[in-house]
């Protein structure tokens, strides 16, 4: 009896102080800020691993050790504080991102959260973002709803364009190579049965019928297939000038193996997402002429700095579509926060309506969204440079059609 | 059209065939059911990668330096890891369910290690991806050499088994672990022997599929996946089984993307085996008793 209520006594103790700390150290938080605390959640482990690990983390890694190096984060009276980087894995599961996100907010208390990899992974942690008032600078994610989306979340910023944006742009240049006669009207299609390949060819299907062209084969695969033979051969037999497939990495570069292999050489050859790393086409000259979403102007230096610092610090170059957008994205954060401090209602007002100098030059959101984007890209000696929209400064001009296969 | 579809078919099965034969040895004789197989051939594709990028070897040389390697790392783990739980079980349905924990353990601790060598990134590099015409339809090289490969390792393994006095040894300690100690086997020695083979077919497999597959630190478990379902079908710890499991499969796939839609690849592969499974649930060449 006795030993059990001395025992009460001492829980009630020790709650009781442990009150008090939080106490005390919350009042002192707010008195005295030593840091500012950044927080993310982002697929380290698992089947988004491979996009996250080139598109994402380099470039927060990158971000955060810029901003260590310049001695912090600095704010409107010119003062700088240090950053504390807190980081979790949600190992490619949208519950687990949705639990580290609300924990970020509520538990850790961070002052800003980066947003994860994915557009499903976005717009699962979009609501929290709002409700817990944050700033959501979605990159990595591919919409063609983002005006309702910032209608709805009113901090939440897209990055990358909708699927439409791209389909557009390629039926444009199509059209073009057809009306020129390099190409016949004709188009065999692949699209993977995920996220990204079924938006994607959805609005590819509405672009191609717009711009006139007959689709003579419209195929959709499962994710993880392994053996391209039966689509390359099929496409091969068909008379289509235009071979375009929505694809994720792994069946891009297995797309153009099998490729080579059935000496499949259409004269326009569009593959997803993939086509924009460096492994495929720095240094393989196979690649090109191979055409797909993003790109990059090749004489804009601030960019190509970029690139260079990318690779001598995370030791990989970055890919050539949504990367320098993500360190964008982060130096607009800064930037904001220098200007108008650690206020995240204020924050998100500069980010909607300030110009930002970027490594993409000068940077403005229009509705919270980017629109000065590449929409499509080809591998041009060794560079994957932008083509469409042909009328921004920088385009290259497209080459079609695509170059020969060389024997390796 | 048919032609080629038989063909391509032929060599997808090839590659399954080549992985699963590795995981019917451990699961069939050295009883221990490993999650970690798939992993074991994501390590033999990095180190295919390392030494085909870093110190430019050719990556069919490295399969004399990476299939020894495959056989004494699953050696060291089955004399570290799984022998303890091969003393302590009482029956096959214990050792089944400890070993399952076990190397799904495993699993996470080579993946962990990976990713903290690689990163999470695609890897992909291409060697001997050339067009090899066969009663004129093209297929790649390196593809063809899995088939062939796997064709090769099915046979010579076959015959040693039903041929030797090693291979008597092996199928008793597989058909009756607890009498084989009664006319002189050692179990122990066998099983650790037959899992170690089983890894060093598992490198095998890595290296020729990081010819022509991109592969991350974490995309191992649908290689144990496919082999499961491929050993499965073919009759557990049975080689030919395995083999032509592997060959059936590939055909399906191929000529149901063909003819049919490559969007019901999956369900197809799913369906023959659901169908398998209902008809022989012991398998195609395995017995019906244990």
């Amino acid at each position: 009896m006795k030993s059990a209520s001395r025992r009460r006594l001492r829980d009630v103790f020790l709650s009781a102080g442990a009150v008090m700390t939080v106490l005390v150290g919350a009042s002192a938080h707010a008195q005295e800020r030593e840091t500012i605390k950044i927080g993310y959640a982002v697929s380290k482990t698992g089947a988004n691993a491979g996009g996250a690990g080139i598109t994402t983390i380099p470039n927060y890694q990158l971000w955060i050790n810029d901003v260590k190096e310049a001695g912090g984060l600095e704010l409107p009276d010119g003062s700088k504080l240090p950053i504390e980087v807190i980081e979790y894995d949600d190992r490619s599961s949208a519950e687990e991102v949705v639990r580290a996100v609300e924990r970020l907010a509520t538990q850790d208390e961070v002052d800003f959260i980066l947003p994860p990899w994915g557009t499903g992974f976005n717009l699962a942690v979009a609501p929290l973002f709002d409700r817990f008032g944050y700033p959501q600078l979605a990159v990595s994610s591919v919409t063609d709803k983002a005006p309702e989306f910032v209608e709805r979340w009113p901090r939440s910023y897209w990055m990358l364009g909708g699927g439409e944006d791209y389909t557009d742009a390629l039926a444009t240049l199509l059209a073009e190579q057809r009306d020129a006669g390099t190409i016949n009207g004709k188009i065999a299609m692949a699209s993977v049965a995920d996220g990204f390949g079924i938006d994607l060819v959805t609005a590819a299907r509405a672009s191609f019928e717009e711009a006139g062209f007959e689709t003579v084969y419209d195929k959709t695969y499962p994710v993880g297939t392994s053996d391209f033979s039966p689509i390359v051969n099929e496409a091969a037999t068909t008379d289509a000038d235009t071979f375009v497939a929505f694809s994720y990495p792994p069946d891009t570069f297995a797309l153009t193996q099998q490729a080579q292999v059935s000496s499949y050489n259409p004269k326009v050859l569009y593959l997803g997402v993939g086509v924009g790393f460096p492994v495929y086409g720095e240094d393989k000259p196979n690649a090109e002429g191979v055409m797909s979403l993003g790109g990059i102007a090749p004489d804009n230096e601030s960019n190509m700095a970029y690139r260079k610092r990318h690779k001598e610090l995370t030791g990989q170059g970055p890919d050539y579509w949504g990367s320098v957008i993500t360190y964008a994205s982060l130096q607009m954060l800064q930037e904001a926060i220098k200007r108008v401090g650690l206020d995240r209602d204020k924050v998100s007002e500069e980010l909607s309506n300030g110009t930002f100098e970027t490594v993409l030059g000068e940077t403005k959101l229009e509705d919270n969204q980017l629109r000065t984007l590449w929409w499509t890209g080809q591998w041009q000696d060794g560079v994957f440079v932008g083509v469409a929209p042909q009328g921004r400064s920088g385009a290259s001009k497209v080459k079609l059609p695509k170059a020969a296969w060389q024997a390796q | 059209m048919l032609m080629t579809a038989l063909i391509a078919g032929l060599v997808l099965g090839g590659t399954y065939a080549l992985v699963a034969m590795g995981l019917t040895l451990q699961y069939g004789i050295a009883r221990i059911m490993n999650l970690a197989y798939g992993e074991t051939m994501i390590t033999a594709a990095f180190a295919a990668f390392i030494l085909q990028s870093a110190l430019g070897l050719n990556p069919i040389a490295d399969l004399l330096l990476i299939v020894p390697g495959g056989f004494l790392l699953s050696w060291a783990i089955y004399a570290l890891m799984m022998r303890p739980l091969v003393t302590r079980s009482r029956d096959r349905g214990a050792l089944e369910i400890d070993s399952i924990l076990a190397t799904f353990g495993l699993l996470f601790v080579i993946q962990g290690v990976l990713l903290v060598i690689f990163g999470a990134n695609y890897m992909s590099y291409s060697y001997l991806n050339v067009p090899v015409s066969i009663l004129g339809a093209n297929v790649a090289a390196n593809r063809l050499l899995a088939l062939v490969l796997a064709l090769a390792i099915g046979v010579t393994l076959y015959l040693l088994m039903t041929r030797t006095r090693w291979g008597t040894t092996i199928r008793a300690v597989a058909v009756a672990p607890q009498s084989a100690p009664l006319v002189g086997i050692d179990v122990n020695r066998t099983a650790r022997f037959a899992f170690a083979l089983g890894g060093a077919l598992a490198a095998a497999g890595g290296v020729v599929i990081s010819m022509y597959q991109t592969f991350t630190a974490t995309s191992g478990v649908v290689f144990t996946m496919k082999a499961l379902i491929v050993v499965i079908m073919g009759g557990v710890g049975n080689l030919l089984g395995a083999l032509s499991a592997g060959l059936i499969l590939g055909m399906v796939e191929t000529f149901v993307a063909t003819y049919v839609d490559p969007g019901l690849t999956l369900a197809a592969t799913y369906g023959i085996f659901l169908a398998l499974l209902l008809w022989r649930p012991q398998g195609l060449f395995g017995k019906a008793a244990r």
